[in-house]
């Protein structure tokens, strides 16, 4: 683990893997740190916002002591996300996995994924936890346009875009679920921390 | 709030936004701060008016707006020192002003800088999202720029009445300096490009907005190849992508970013940063 100062009033950890990082933010929010007002994970990263009277390096020196081993799911926050399971890219990802459409659905529905961080877009939760079978690289040519609902693959992540943008993931489903409404509080579907399993529509 | 349409939009000018303090927790979803980019701007012209902190003003790119007052109204104008004209008749900046129904107040170009902030008393009224009434224009979020022919209400968020005749108000430099201090990827850069950094002048370019400062001049040149995988940013990170020309990101900067960050400029220079005018030179002083 490495911690800097960013700016006067945030610190970033880098950490080995996206693994650690579900579990140092997760060990935060179960048993808080005095001093910090905000976490924003990232992929190997957390951004950690301190309040203003805060003494960054007590925050540093606590938080360097914080276990990084995998966290236990949050109980009962899952979230369960119905795809229809007929996207564009699926073709594609059969010939890079080797895997059928029906392995594919398998695979995607059989996995217990964690949201890691969320980005990109509001409401744009990357979930982790998908058997390596369905790690594929992003499409070498990004989508200028991508729907709201689609549902992607890339690396390590799985994901739905909440919202209709472009986007470089392989898209191998689509669903009706809302994972973003200003209107609402929470406003996101999806946050750091929760289970999410995705079901055949 | 009071839904009484007071305010006449005639010309939005370049871009002209409602924006208050920012939406504060939501970065974990994905949503950035936001809030006025030249937030000490935006703080002295609602305390002008006597409104409350949390009041929303107007911040208008490059003048051009012209609004029409349907009440009796009490205004005032920071930022980049617009000419402010109430029909035909001049009017200081940095002062508040009686603003009577059916007058025309009308924004000039600013000599300097580039964004002026509009407060009235009671605020700009329009409905929050997510705890703002800011437009954060990467995130969609918030109220959509002003257009000519809407209508803008006025908000309750007074304060006390207000006290002071005129504020004296530092113009924005025509030759600003930004104080910087070293940011997490610094390493993932070759020596000199901290120094090159720190001893060159830059030129704002056209393509710059709320989001950042793009700059264009000496690049800073890597030392570490390869992807970052992305990281949080935050207001003032100074981001250099591939092309090694650096960019200083503001109010509705993206909540993560793929490129380093070679440094971040003080939070107290950033109304300075977001005062730059495309063409303008900048230059950075370690802190």
């Amino acid at each position: 683990m490495r911690v800097w100062e960013y700016g006067e009033d945030a610190l970033l950890v880098e950490l080995a893997d996206v693994a650690a990082v579900v579990a140092l933010r997760a060990g935060l929010e179960r048993d808080p740190v005095a001093g910090i007002e905000e976490m924003v994970p990232a992929a190997r990263t957390v951004l950690l916002r301190l309040a203003p009277d805060a003494d960054a390096t007590h925050v540093m020196a606590l938080v360097q002591r914080r276990s990084l081993s995998a966290a236990e799911p949050e109980p009962g926050a899952v979230v369960e996300i119905p795809v229809t399971y007929d996207g564009d890219d699926l073709d594609e990802v059969a010939g890079l996995t080797g895997l059928s459409v029906d392995d594919i659905v398998a695979a995607h529905t059989g996995a217990d994924l964690t949201v890691a961080f969320c980005g990109f877009a509001p409401g744009f939760g990357y979930l982790v936890g998908l058997p390596e079978s369905l790690h594929v690289p992003r499409r070498r040519e990004p989508r200028t346009k991508v729907p709201a609902g689609a549902v992607g693959l890339a690396a390590e992540f799985t994901g739905v875009y909440p919202r209709e943008s472009p986007g470089g993931w392989q898209l191998i489903g689509r669903t009706a679920a809302v994972l973003w409404d200003a209107d609402q509080d929470p406003p996101a579907l999806l946050r750091p921390g929760i289970t999410v399993r995705f079901r055949p529509a | 709030m009071n839904d009484v349409k007071m305010i006449e939009v005639l010309a939005a000018g370049l871009l002209t936004t409602v924006q208050d303090l920012g939406r504060f927790g939501y970065a974990a979803l994905g949503v950035g701060r936001s809030g006025a980019a030249d937030l000490a701007s935006h703080r002295l012209a609602n305390r002008l008016v006597g409104n409350a902190e949390g009041a929303a003003t107007l911040e208008a790119t490059f003048g051009g707006l012209r609004l029409r007052a349907h009440a009796d109204l009490l205004v005032a104008i920071t930022g980049a020192p617009a000419p402010v004209y109430v029909g035909s008749a001049q009017q200081g900046g940095n002062a508040p002003f009686r603003l009577p129904a059916g007058a025309e107040l009308r924004l000039g170009s600013p000599a300097t800088g580039l964004r002026s902030y509009v407060a009235v008393r009671g605020g700009i009224g329009c409905d929050p999202v997510l705890g703002s009434r800011s437009r954060d224009v990467l995130a969609g979020l918030g109220p959509p720029p002003l257009r000519a022919g809407e209508f803008l209400s006025v908000a309750a968020d007074t304060a006390a009445d207000p006290v002071v005749d005129v504020a004296p108000v530092e113009t924005p430099s025509v030759e600003p300096v930004l104080r910087i201090a070293p940011g997490p990827r610094q390493d993932w850069f070759t020596a000199p490009a901290w120094s090159t950094l720190l001893s060159s002048a830059y030129t704002t370019s056209p393509d710059s907005n709320r989001i950042g400062v793009r700059l264009s001049g000496p690049a800073l040149e890597r030392r570490t190849p390869g992807e970052l995988p992305s990281e949080p940013i935050v207001p003032g990170a100074v981001q250099v992508p591939a092309s090694g020309q650096p960019l200083v990101f503001l109010a509705d900067h993206p909540v993560t970013g793929g490129y380093p960050v070679i440094g971040v400029v003080r939070r107290a220079d950033l109304g300075m940063a977001a005062q730059l005018r495309p063409g303008q030179l900048v230059r950075f002083t370690a802190r």
